[in-house]
């Protein structure tokens, strides 16, 4: 545990985690744990189609540690410490191994996201369920239409990253190495970062 | 090779030829048709004394300044053909260099003809007829998100960058001048600052021509670009205010004043932009109500887009700024509003003004130069103005981005940042400034245009052709260029709002809430108020991207069709189906027995009772092919929409291919039910697939060998209920002799054969032609019944087709996806089926 705090103290300021802090204890009306329905309390998230998939992701142990699957109930402060650092930019002088370490890492919270049920292939039913809920929100496009994008989206993927397929052959899914052949352009380790309050980015810098 | 160009610098030269002639005709008349008045008076004289009717009269004074005009354009866009057939030189040297050259080419020749330049890109021509159209486009065409992302470095560059340019080239030029390095000139610190301020300004048409070629990544292309469009505000002002304090006189101006040059900066910068989104939402009102008038909806945009910047002129605030700001605006609720057809209308024309005014620009600006009237040679001058002009800009852009990079979250590297200062263009609109000074006021005016032009050329040039290989050699990050697919797409917008609701979560009010916030605003009040409300329903990004990628599908399958002859999917119909008959032939002869009368018109693709329709069409092979291109017509004629029956008519108020838009709407209706069909059976299957396709082929050979027809509808249970049909159907195809064509044309739930049919495109297409089976002569009873046998192999439902989803897309990279979709249903369908020996797609090829 201790171990993963320092690495978190490393690339942001002490300020900064304050800031969290007080913004953790907000959210969980002062208790040590928070849990799912403090999250979903937040006002601004109310307009966010995308709302459901992202407090599960708090709560998901594989952005909290590698190896486990599953989700929890409840999350201490270093474990919401650990989800945002998912959210950090990249250093200025990151090196190319890192850069691409970092780049996937970030790339597995997305993944992670869109894999519900933790077996490592986003299946078609995951995918649509994901595209429903991001596009229907606005109430413009018909579920009808909103099925048809999400399958129209599955067969690019399945086109472009299994190349000619037998006919025979079955797509099952979006496996993590398909998932990061298509976004292959999404320049995901410069944008993928949020901006946290008083950011000392001098600080951050001298950390790597 | 060499020939090729032989042809083209003759062509080349035979254009000058002709601009050459018209020019020395200009040139010899120049003094008295310097008055419209004398010209009138000349006409008019030589019509009182004819003597008799001339059947031609020679009227070129009418028409000389229109034709010169249109000789100009037709000379410059020749030159940029030239060079685009040439991409060996393109790839070398920027195509804005290269029409320089031209220019002073043909300006040596107008010169060598009439001794004295007769051409030269005036002030008010560029401002008010070359600039506009690109400014427009650059605004209208503008990444709204990223320009928006980065506005705050594009401000900080824009605003403090030419300001710290103007006055660092001013005071440096004032130092060297006091120091003596340029010897007797008659200037002042107030001149020199001015020229400064003419010439600090980073030119959007240079940047976007050099930038265009290169390709950098977007976050650096959009701060130059950004940067050379938002500079205006900050060029007029200062132009306007040296201007102003030269004609003053150093004593007059105090604080006030320059407290007043500050003020003017606000209002110049904030009232063009103002101005620009007052005209933005205009177009937005407006374009809500031209729905019936598609024929001049596109010119609202232009008018108003020019109206924006005249505007802004007159007000003496930043035209550029307003136009840019139009454009910007204006974007999205006008290409929501507007037609498809008018919105690419809008891009096309916007892309031609923008390109011909630029071609126009680059070539005048060479053309001017060969004149000896306007070179002065002050060494000092000139070298110090290049230097310093070169120095202080990339001191500016270190400075001013390492300022930013304290605020910003990805920093700018230092290979960005000396892109962005060898960038730093100069062009036409320092040109057309310095074109305006008063020479009465501005004793060095000819230095200070020879200067500019050499900075000119000296930037657009040599900075020009060198950007490549220093892009290049610092390997500095170059833009995507392949089309996103649709699930990127997808995923970009589950990434936006992920950001949004990180920072919503951890209570920061960043970049993507404020975003956010906006979005909501629009989506709120400002769709609702400028977007047409049917139109606000399509709007959706993703949904127009999906819409664009099914018409590119529905195209991409006519163009492939038309290209095998329209006629690929018929032949492999019958191919299969020669095939199957061959397995059949001895069922064929119970089959009329249970042919009904009825007719009801149904897509027989659909239909899965195959087994009723074995037939031996293989004997008909030869005669089929004898009538192939009879067939190949009738089908065409009744397959293909009826709307282009309507082609010929001709109309002013309504765009006279009307119709298209239906037939793309209706292809785009096929694709969209072929695609959610494959899917809805892929979905079904992924539970039980080989059980049912081993039902429906169970069900075949029973019934086959019954000679009975299967119940299709049993087998297909998918289908939805635009499909629906019943048993009769291909009862009655055969029995009728004449196979009801009417089906095809009928409602839109009828997916037309032509467009289900295509087989596997693996497979070359012999040009071997084949008449469908059900269009083969009446009365041969047994050939009518094979559209149920042909519907049988495809088995368009079968829970096999999951497996296809992948192959669908694959030949052209998300093209083609019904165009295969058939085809290894027809494959499996056949071959695992025991009791008969079928044969398998590639034998059944070669029974052709």
């Amino acid at each position: 545990m201790s171990s993963r705090t320092n690495r978190w103290r490393k690339t942001v300021s002490l300020e900064q985690i304050n800031n969290l802090n007080k913004r953790f204890r907000q959210l969980s009306s002062n208790k040590e744990t928070l849990s799912r329905e403090d999250l979903a309390s937040i006002p601004d998230l109310d307009n966010n189609p995308i709302r459901l998939q992202i407090i599960n992701a708090f709560f998901d142990k594989r952005n909290l540690s590698q190896s486990e699957v599953g989700i929890v109930q409840e999350i201490g402060f270093e474990e919401f410490l650990m989800v945002l650092t998912h959210f950090q930019p990249a250093a200025m002088d990151i090196t190319e191994d890192n850069r691409e370490k970092l780049r996937r890492t970030k790339l597995r919270f997305l993944f992670n996201m869109h894999d519900t049920d933790g077996n490592g292939i986003i299946t078609l039913e995951e995918y649509r369920q994901a595209v429903e809920e991001l596009l229907s929100k606005a109430g413009t496009i018909a579920p009808e239409t909103v099925k048809a994008i999400a399958d129209a989206a599955m067969l690019d993927v399945a086109s472009t990253t299994r190349g000619k397929m037998e006919p025979d052959e079955f797509y099952e899914g979006i496996t993590f190495e398909h998932f990061l052949q298509i976004l292959k352009t999404l320049d995901i380790e410069t944008t993928m970062h949020v901006r946290f309050l008083n950011l000392d980015t001098a600080n951050m810098r001298c950390g790597k | 090779m060499s020939g090729l160009w032989h042809g083209k610098i003759l062509m080349l030269m035979v254009v000058l030829t002709v601009s050459r002639h018209s020019l020395a005709f200009q040139a010899r008349n120049a003094n008295p048709s310097n008055q419209p008045g004398t010209n009138a008076s000349t006409g008019n004289g030589t019509e009182n004394t004819i003597t008799t009717l001339p059947i031609v009269t020679w009227k070129w004074h009418h028409t000389e300044g229109p034709y010169l005009v249109a000789l100009w354009v037709l000379v410059s866009w020749i030159c940029k053909l030239v060079f685009q057939l040439n991409p060996a030189l393109t790839n070398v040297f920027p195509e804005s260099g290269l029409l320089i050259c031209i220019g002073w080419v043909l300006g040596g020749i107008i010169y060598g003809a009439d001794k004295v330049q007769t051409f030269r890109l005036q002030p008010f021509t560029f401002f008010y007829y070359l600039l506009p159209p690109i400014v427009l486009d650059a605004g209208y065409s503008m990444p709204n998100k990223q320009f928006m992302g980065n506005l705050g470095a594009i401000l900080v560059h824009a605003v403090i960058g030419t300001v710290w340019n103007a006055a660092s080239l001013g005071l440096g030029l004032w130092g060297c001048w006091l120091g003596g390095a340029m010897g007797h000139l008659n200037t002042g610190l107030l001149q020199l600052l001015l020229f400064g301020s003419l010439i600090a300004a980073v030119d959007p048409v240079a940047v976007i021509a050099v930038f265009e070629e290169v390709h950098v990544n977007e976050v650096l292309y959009i701060i130059v670009f950004g940067e050379s469009l938002l500079n205006d505000g900050v060029t007029v002002v200062l132009f306007n205010v040296f201007d102003a304090f030269v004609s003053l006189g150093g004593p007059a101006i105090n604080a006030v004043e320059i407290i007043k040059g500050i003020i003017s900066f606000f209002v110049v910068a904030f009232g063009g932009s103002l101005v620009g989104i007052a005209f933005g939402i205009l177009i937005s009102l407006l374009t809500r109500l031209t729905k019936k008038t598609p024929t001049i909806e596109p010119g609202f945009i232009f008018v108003f887009g020019y109206l924006s910047y005249l505007t802004a002129e007159f007000l003496s605030l930043s035209a550029i700024l307003s136009c840019t700001f139009c454009g910007v605006f204006c974007q999205k609720y006008v290409n929501t509003n507007m037609s498809e057809k008018s919105v690419n209308t809008v891009r096309t024309t916007m892309k031609v003004f923008a390109n011909g005014s630029e071609t126009v620009i680059f070539v005048f600006l060479g053309i001017s130069a060969i004149d000896p009237s306007i070179w002065v040679w002050n060494t000092g001058f000139i070298l110090l103005t290049l230097l310093f002009i070169f120095v202080f800009r990339f001191m500016g852009v270190f400075v001013l981005t390492w300022i930013l990079n304290q605020y910003r979250l990805v920093p700018l590297g230092l290979i960005e940042q000396l892109v962005m200062g060898y960038g730093g263009l100069r062009g036409a609109v320092a040109y057309g400034l310095v074109f305006l000074l008063d020479e009465n006021k501005y004793k060095e005016k000819n230095l200070m245009i020879s200067t500019t032009l050499l900075v000119v050329y000296f930037t657009v040039m040599l900075q020009g052709i060198t950007m490549k290989p220093l892009v290049n050699w610092l390997k500095v990050k170059r833009a995507t260029t392949d089309e996103a697919m649709l699930a990127e797409k997808i995923m970009n917008r589950t990434f936006d709002h992920m950001l949004v609701a990180i920072e919503d979560i951890s209570g920061q009010i960043g970049h993507n809430y404020l975003w956010d916030k906006w979005h909501n605003f629009e989506e709120k009040w400002l769709f609702r108020i400028l977007m047409n409300p049917t139109a606000r329903k399509s709007r959706d990004y993703i949904f127009n991207i999906f819409h664009q990628l099914n018409l590119k599908d529905a195209m991409s399958y006519v163009q492939e069709g038309e290209r095998r002859g329209s006629l690929a999917f018929v032949r492999n119909d019958s191919k299969a189906d020669v095939d199957f008959n061959k397995q059949f032939d001895t069922d064929f002869t119970d089959m009329p027995d249970i042919m009904g009368p009825d007719h009801i018109p149904v897509p027989f693709v659909l239909r899965d009772s195959v087994p009723s329709v074995s037939l031996n069409m293989h004997e008909q092979d030869q005669k089929m092919r004898e009538s192939e291109d009879f067939n190949a017509h009738h089908l065409l004629q009744q397959h293909l929409y009826k709307g282009r029956k309507q082609r010929h008519t001709y109309s002013r108020k309504q765009p006279v291919v009307n119709r298209d838009e239906d037939e793309v709407q209706e292809i785009f209706q096929r694709t969209m039910r072929s695609r959610l069909e494959s899917f809805k059976s892929a979905k079904m299957g992924v539970a039980q697939p080989k059980k049912i396709t081993k039902h429906s082929k169970k069900d075949q050979t029973e019934k086959m060998s019954n000679g009975k027809p299967a119940d299709d509808s049993k087998i297909h249970s998918y289908g939805d209920e635009d499909f629906e049909f019943s048993e009769g159907d291909s009862a009655g195809d055969a029995a009728g002799g004449s196979f009801p064509m009417a089906a095809y044309k009928g409602g839109a739930g009828i997916v037309n054969p032509a467009y289900m049919a295509e087989m596997d495109s693996n497979e070359p297409m012999p040009p071997m032609p084949q008449i469908p089976p059900w269009l083969a002569e009446a009365g041969e009873d047994s050939s009518n019944v094979a559209p149920s046998q042909r519907a049988q192999l495809r088995l368009p439902w079968t829970p096999t087709n999951l497996r296809r989803l992948a192959p669908l897309r694959l030949s052209t990279h998300s093209n083609d996806s019904f165009l295969l979709a058939d085809s290894p249903a027809t494959q499996e369908g056949t071959e695992p089926q025991p009791p008969l020996p079928l044969q398998d797609g590639r034998g059944r090829g070669t029974h052709m």
